[in-house]
């Protein structure tokens, strides 16, 4: 399957700091993408690069198999930014139809889809009240409707989930499966690390504008394993170290150890079962994202970069 | 194109059906014509009433004093400087014996003192009262000097331009009015409406749709449609000002008597020109009225009002750029934008100033440098304007002073664009006028 969005060597350069610094990756037509990265990472500048924001200063994006334009291809693509914002004087409704429009909807399509999303995520009530009246949560959940109004086929969310009740980010979360379902491909920013590993199909992990982690949830946590097992058994005690693994932390009910390259969990089952070690449950821990994350990140001065001059 | 057009469109509609916008629309005209009519009206009754002790020894000025509805004079008994409050008097007026060869004074107390030209009056009336009596002295008699009086009215002072072969009437009095009108409501407008340009990008920036537009739209297009969409209001807000008052001033005269109006359409048929027997007839108001209808006609209206349209949109587009440019970089804190915005208003509070000046005397090297450089044009040009084109100014100053204000506003939608865009996402910097012309200048994002 054809890449929908494709990133070629892609720069960004600001007066003292390279912002983007040759990064590449391809997405895949509907899936669910994850973009992760510390605060300062150039994340936001990548992103802005991928919504013809800024123009890139070197390499090249594909859309869709053919070369980024701007102009064109805006209509394609659905951005909620990270800092969000709506006029808070004017009725939802009004809001909501104007800037479909400016994504270049007609009218009549424009109200037809709005009243549609506004019914599916009871919202009906909301079409003449002001955005001033509205809670955080409620105001995420409007701004996430605005973003997909005109379906796009690459939707790119920054932080969908922030500000939002776990019922109504349940909601959000079954509407973006449904999207991808359908066709549509996600781009999803954040930094909870928990979010990403129950909805990511496939991430890329980006730090001080290079990236430096690229693969399906699966492949990665496969790649940062470090063959520990949690072993369940009522003998804690009595498993000590040996040539096939070593313990690395003992509990009442439970003993994580590390096995040692080339063995196996057979080796490690069949070494226990020898020593009539009873045995209740074994299985391999594999990292979460988080500790990838800041396995990867942590003494790189990431989040200074913030803060310096553009 | 399509999608500023959207953007202009919101602009405006939030704004005009705005309740603010209807209020000061429709109160504003009411309000300046209950002043006029009200300080008018004030004016004609006149409240105070003056009862004036006269002690003249001569004895001749008796008969060439006559009341008036402000002014009673009494030429009592037994009056004099100590007492004439208590005997009913606001004022007195003691003459001296006039020997007719020394320069003398005469004397007015009063307990509440009296306004400049009602003392202006009294002087008038007591001068020709002794220039009679001399007359008098000389052999004329009393009523041969009130006809003579009456008859000498018949001569008034119109002043015409030359232009070519033709020559109109003119009026300088008229000319000082419009150019000091339209200067100041220009300065006016550059401030409301600048200022809103500013607050509007600095609402989209602050509550941070800004990022959610541009991803749709191009900055550019954004600041552009702003800028259009508050000047389309500004220029509704004039044309409704000018029909409520177009129509208010007829209704107004609609409610004159029947007698009044009638005479002012004699006047107006007869071009002005009567007799002394139609001067007699028609009343001292019907003339007011009519002279005024009859100055304000000599102004060259058509002139007047494209190039105001023109110097109002042009000054607007001129500094509306740079007010969103300010507002474009200023984060959260107002503080910020009023240090950045003064480089922006000095030239406009100068600008007006320079104006006071060029209303009164519109042809001084000043007032054509001035009226030239886009940052004063739109107020300059339109004070000098008013006094007639191409009497007061040429056809190719005139012409100059406007390509030079298209070319400027080009130059500054253009700068401020350049500002904006990299202005309108960043947020958490500091920004000052140096940085803001680097960005202009320099590679963009």
């Amino acid at each position: 399957m054809d890449p929908i969005l494709s990133l070629k060597h892609l720069q960004k350069f600001y007066a003292t700091q390279k912002a983007v610094d040759d990064i590449s990756f391809n997405i895949q037509k509907g899936s669910i993408f994850g973009l992760l990265g510390p605060n300062g990472a150039g994340k936001t500048t990548l992103l802005r690069m991928i919504t013809g924001i800024f123009y890139p200063d070197g390499g090249e994006i594909m859309l869709d198999g053919k070369p980024f334009n701007p102009m064109e291809d805006i209509s394609k693509i659905g951005y909620m930014p990270e800092e969000r914002g709506m006029y808070k004087k004017m009725k939802i409704g009004e809001q909501a139809l104007y800037l479909a429009q400016l994504k270049g909807l007609s009218k009549a399509d424009a109200t037809e889809r709005i009243k549609y999303w506004f019914k599916k995520l009871e919202m009906e009530s909301w079409w003449n009240k002001k955005v001033e009246d509205l809670s955080k949560g409620m105001s995420q959940k409007l701004q996430f409707v605005i973003t997909v109004l005109h379906e796009p086929k690459l939707i790119i969310l920054d932080e969908p989930f922030s500000g939002l009740d776990p019922l109504n980010a349940n909601l959000i979360k079954d509407e973006i499966y449904g999207l991808a379902k359908n066709g549509a491909t996600i781009i999803f920013s954040t930094h909870r690390m928990e979010q990403v590993e129950e909805i990511c199909d496939h991430i890329v992990l980006i730090n001080l504008g290079k990236k430096i982690l690229d693969g399906t949830v699966k492949e990665v946590k496969q790649q940062y394993k470090e063959n520990i097992f949690s072993v369940q058994t009522s003998q804690s005690e009595h498993i000590k170290d040996n040539s096939i693994f070593n313990v690395v932390s003992r509990e009442a009910e439970q003993v994580l150890v590390k096995i040692n390259p080339g063995y196996s969990t057979n080796d490690v089952l069949g070494q226990l079962i020898n020593d009539k070690i009873n045995i209740v449950g074994c299985h391999e821990l594999l990292p979460s994202l988080n500790e990838i994350f800041i396995k990867l990140v942590e003494g790189t001065h990431a989040t200074t970069r913030a803060f310096q001059n553009i | 194109m399509n999608k500023t057009w959207l953007i202009i469109q919101r602009e405006y509609t939030t704004r005009v059906k705005n309740k603010r916008f209807l209020l000061v629309t429709f109160l504003m005209p009411l309000l300046m014509m209950g002043l006029i009519f009200g300080s008018a009206y004030l004016s004609t009754t006149g409240t105070e009433h003056r009862k004036i002790a006269v002690i003249d020894p001569n004895g001749f000025i008796k008969s060439s004093l006559k009341n008036t509805s402000q002014i009673e004079f009494a030429f009592p008994e037994n009056v004099d400087t100590s007492n004439y409050y208590s005997k009913g008097f606001t004022d007195i007026i003691i003459l001296p014996n006039f020997d007719k060869k020394e320069k003398t004074n005469y004397i007015l107390r009063s307990k509440k003192s009296m306004g400049l030209l009602l003392q202006n009056s009294i002087g008038d009336k007591i001068n020709s009262a002794i220039e009679d009596q001399m007359l008098q002295e000389a052999g004329i008699k009393q009523n041969v000097l009130d006809s003579i009086h009456k008859a000498s009215q018949f001569a008034e002072l119109k002043a015409y331009e030359d232009k070519g072969n033709e020559s109109k009437e003119s009026n300088a009095g008229l000319a000082m009015g419009i150019g000091y009108a339209s200067g100041f409501l220009i300065y006016i407008t550059l401030f409301i409406y600048g200022t809103m340009v500013m607050r509007g990008v600095m609402e989209e920036k602050t509550n941070r749709i800004a990022e959610v537009i541009i991803s749709s739209v191009k900055p550019f297009e954004l600041m552009l449609g702003k800028i259009i969409g508050i000047g389309a209001v500004g220029l509704t807000q004039f044309i409704l000002w000018i029909v409520l008052i177009t129509t208010l001033t007829s209704v107004g005269m609609g409610l004159l008597p029947a007698d009044l109006q009638h005479q002012v359409t004699t006047l107006q048929q007869s071009n002005g020109q009567m007799g002394a027997a139609g001067m007699a007839q028609a009343s001292e108001s019907a003339m007011r009225i009519y002279n005024m209808q009859h100055t304000i006609a000599t102004a060259n209206w058509p002139l007047i009002l494209s190039c105001f349209v023109f110097y109002f949109l042009g000054g607007y587009l001129f500094y509306s750029a740079l007010f969103a440019a300010v507002g474009s970089v200023v984060n959260e804190d107002p503080q910020d934008a009023q240090s950045l915005v003064f480089p922006i208003t000095m030239p406009i509070i100068f600008s007006y100033i320079i104006t006071n000046m060029v209303t009164q005397n519109p042809n001084t090297p000043l007032a054509f440098w001035a009226s030239i450089i886009p940052l004063s044009s739109p107020m300059v040009m339109m004070a000098r304007v008013a006094y007639g084109v191409p009497s007061a100014v040429s056809y190719w100053e005139l012409g100059l002073s406007m390509s030079l204000l298209i070319a400027g506003f080009l130059f500054t939608t253009w700068l401020s664009g350049k500002i904006y865009r990299t202005g309108i996402l960043m947020y958490g910097k500091k920004v000052n006028w140096k940085t803001m012309i680097k960005w202009a200048f320099t590679k963009q994002f």
